[in-house]
């Protein structure tokens, strides 16, 4: 019986992927566990092994081809004495895709970004800056790179940031690039390596450390608090603690509770700390080399579901932003909706689709959420009368609490509704994918937001 | 301290090894249904899968007795299964769905069963080594002697939460079972780049507590080391440590580019050192007969697909799912 083999999901967050090369050819006998073919996604090239015994009968999508999405049949088996002869070559999303490989990933930010700066928030870069398309991952590594050429004193630390290449393969290359004495893998070991890194700011190093995630930060939240944090106060400004804390931050697809968590609040309400929050690469790789470069600790969160993601990035040779600068993203005069990180695309969408309708909102990106750009969001909404804040982290004592009570004591005689607040839901992060999606905020929680204020 | 001892495997019987053999083939063909569901999207998130290390857990759950407990990580199928799980609901709370284990809400990596004194899939490494500790206090506290199999893996066993709970366990002396699966990688780093030590289980001497090294991929060496570990902690001893050598064949979770390893190391230990073929091997050279075995794995095959099919077919939880279990409702459970 000639069965189909599909193009295989190979990670949590992986859609499509490239079928860089065949290891079999049609006629080939292959048996459970031999390797079938290499398969790029956007994190890996991974070896996909075959689970059943059989003979390769067609091949459906050939070697180099990019954009075969989950699912697709990329090639047909058959079993001794069948003939393949029959079996059409038929495959067209596949083919389809291979044709129009810049059918890529959607650079879901691109739209709204003609709306450049606002009068009221200076440019990042100047005007006429050439712009080179880059995902989130490649301005993260580059940013580094940049600083560790600059800096020697600058060195990255963390599980599998060296040989494996990252986990989710933010620090591809450095190791090659810097050597084992400045790229340096960690055993599992959170508390240890955290202490060890705060320690070596203190003798005159800029540690970079990654956490694989920072749901794994919780075991060395004590010496990012306690010690990094809290340290130049104790010490009456003698001793600061010059170090990047970095990771990717909240939920990424269905990694269930113990691996979504928001943190952004947390961090945010420790003073010693900044606190950066990116969504688009520019900013990711603007504020990271900042961080690198500042005298203080700095929590620099990022979100794996937008590593992926491409915008354009000034081409520079020196490109920082500085901490407290929050960006308007879209200018508008009905209401205002304020985010940061991953909240920036259920925003951006929802702004979209709110135009459509004759609503114009000013969608702020906060950016740095230690220090907080308040005076920008302030001066939107005694434009605008009206707030929506929008974030992933739980409603309990949250950013948008903070926020929005910012708001009531500066600018309580300029509001006409309540400032609303999207959020994640109160629960733990559920497996379920029909649960997780219902936990997560989303574009049309935001648009409902916004409705709701400008009472439509 | 124990030493590292010679075993004996004259005296096993057919039954018995006919059991390990069902045991381990329900978890190696578990597991790769689960490898392909997830390929077709329906697991999501992450799945570590079992492959190559299932002596370690079938010859430990030989010796158990009603009331041990058992906790671990995140890499948990294979644990499930041996300590009497159903399958169905195993297969059903990774795809999600209502009659999983936990209702849906868990996944892979967070699945639990009081009924079967199972008390996890842990998701941050080192964690569960405390739990278990924990588990065993209760016990003791108690005054029976269950005693509770605290699974974990090399990586972990680098983890400062580790060695605080051998502290604790030796001077309380817990009834606890460390189980060390050293599988040679945590991810993609090498035992031998994340230690200097020459062994871990050596490491509980630190704190007084005795162990052994166990070949990991012979099922009925694990299942007397497991004995020893048992005996001595039911007898109010105190904690033992097992560094129990295997393999995992597959990549750490689905998206592993396993470039920190040959493919013929691991095709050399699949030919050479296979658990499952070891006793397939030893069974045929006594007086079981290829078919017999045939029949064995066709009643395997039909469990696992009959799994898959339920997990398939279950419903996703009720949206309202989204808002329960969040706290115990207090007056409920006075009443209980
Ligand atoms: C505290 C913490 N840090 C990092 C991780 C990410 N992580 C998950 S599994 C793993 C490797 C663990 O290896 P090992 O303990 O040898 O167990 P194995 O996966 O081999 O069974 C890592 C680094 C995590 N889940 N928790
Ligand atoms: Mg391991």
């Amino acid at each position: 019986m000639a069965t189909e083999i599909l193009m295989p999901a190979l990670s949590p967050t992986m859609e499509e992927g490239t079928l860089a090369k065949w290891l079999v050819k049609e006629g080939d006998t292959v048996s459970s566990g031999d390797i079938l073919a290499e398969i790029e996604t956007d994190k890996a090239t991974m070896e996909f092994e075959a689970v059943d015994e059989g003979i390769v009968g067609k091949i459906l999508v050939p070697d180099g081809t990019e954009g075969v999405s989950v699912n697709t049949p990329i090639a047909v088996m058959i079993e001794e004495g069948e003939s393949a002869d029959h079996i059409q070559v038929s495959a067209a999303p596949a083919a389809a895709a291979a044709e129009a490989p810049a059918a890529a990933p959607a650079p879901v930010a691109t739209a709204p970004a003609a709306p450049k700066a606002s009068v009221s928030v200076e440019p990042d870069y100047p005007d006429g800056t050439e712009m080179v398309p880059t995902t989130v991952r490649e301005a993260l590594r580059d940013a580094m790179a940049e600083e560790m050429r600059r800096d020697d004193t600058v060195f990255l630390m963390g599980e599998e940031v060296a040989e494996y290449q990252g986990a989710y393969k933010i620090s591809q290359g450095l190791l090659d690039e810097f050597g084992a004495k400045r790229v340096i893998d960690t055993p599992i070991t959170e508390h240890g390596f955290t202490g060890i890194a705060v320690g070596a700011s203190w003798g005159g190093l800029r540690p970079i450390v990654e956490f694989m995630t920072w749901n794994f930060a919780m075991q060395g939240i004590d010496q990012i608090i306690n010690s990094a944090a809290k340290t130049l106060y104790m010490s009456g400004g003698q001793m600061g603690s010059p170090i990047v804390f970095r990771g990717p931050n909240g939920a990424a697809a269905r990694v269930g509770a113990q691996h979504s968590q928001d943190y952004a609040a947390w961090y945010a309400s420790v003073p010693g700390l900044y606190v950066v929050q990116p969504y688009s690469a520019a900013d990711a790789k603007g504020l990271l080399k900042q961080a690198i470069r500042d005298p203080n600790p700095v929590v620099f969160l990022e979100n794996e579901m937008i590593y992926g993601k491409s915008f354009d990035v000034p081409k520079m040779d020196d490109f920082t932003i500085p901490f407290g600068k929050a960006r308007i993203w879209r200018e508008g005069e009905d209401v205002t909706i304020v985010s940061w990180g991953i909240g920036m695309s259920y925003s951006l969408q929802a702004a979209d689709e709110l135009a459509k309708e004759g609503i114009s909102a000013e969608v702020i990106d906060l950016r740095t959420l230690r220090p907080l750009d308040i005076a920008t969001v302030i001066r939107s909404v005694q434009k605008t009368n009206r707030c929506v804040t929008v974030e992933e982290g739980w409603p309990v004592a949250s950013m948008s609490d903070h926020i929005g009570s910012e708001i009531m004591r500066e600018a309580f005689d300029y509001l006409d509704a309540p400032v609303l607040a999207c959020t994640g839901k109160d629960v733990p992060m559920p497996y379920a994918a029909n649960l997780e999606k219902l936990a997560l905020t989303s574009t049309k929680e935001v648009i409902d937001a916004v409705k709701a204020v400008t009472y439509r | 301290m124990a030493a590292k001892r010679a075993t004996r495997k004259s005296n096993v019987s057919k039954e018995e090894l006919l059991k390990f053999y069902r045991e381990m083939l329900l978890i190696r063909r578990f597991e790769e249904k689960a490898g392909q569901l997830y390929g077709m999207g329906l697991i999501g998130g992450f799945c570590h899968l079992y492959i190559g290390q299932e002596a370690v857990v079938v010859g430990l759950e030989a010796n158990t007795e009603e009331g041990d407990k058992r906790v671990t990580t995140y890499r948990d199928h294979g644990h499930m299964l041996a300590c009497g799980m159903d399958p169905k609901g195993v297969m059903a709370e990774l795809t999600g769905r209502s009659d999983g284990y936990s209702r849906g809400k868990g996944g892979s990596m967070h699945m639990f069963s009081k009924d079967a004194n199972f008390y996890g899939g842990h998701g941050i490494v080192g964690a569960n080594v405390p739990l278990g500790a924990g588990l065993a206090l209760s016990d003791k506290y108690k005054g029976n002697d269950r005693v509770t199999f605290t699974y974990f893996g090399d990586g972990a066993a680098n983890q400062g939460q580790v060695y605080e709970a051998y502290n604790m366990a030796e001077i309380w002396e817990l009834p606890v079972i460390f189980v060390i699966e050293n599988n040679g990688y945590a991810m993609g780093t090498s035992v031998k780049r994340a230690t200097k030590s020459p062994s871990l289980w050596q490491r509980g001497a630190a704190y007084g507590i005795e162990g052994e090294e166990v070949d990991g991929m012979d099922v009925l060496a694990v299942k007397e080391a497991g004995a020893r570990a048992i005996e001595f902690c039911r007898s109010g001893k105190g904690p033992y440590i097992l560094e129990v050598k295997t393999y995992r064949y597959r990549g750490h979770s689905m998206s592993d580019p396993a470039k920190y390893r040959t493919r013929e190391e691991v095709q050399k230990m699949r030919e050479e050192r296979d658990a499952i073929e070891q006793v397939r091997k030893r069974l045929l050279e006594g007086d079981a007969t290829e078919d017999q075995l045939k029949a064995i794995d066709k009643e395997i095959k039909e469990i696992v697909n009959e799994a898959a099919e339920y997990a398939k077919e279950s419903p996703e939880p009720d949206l309202s799912e989204l808002w329960t279990d969040i706290y115990v409702d207090a007056d409920a459970s006075q009443n209980a």
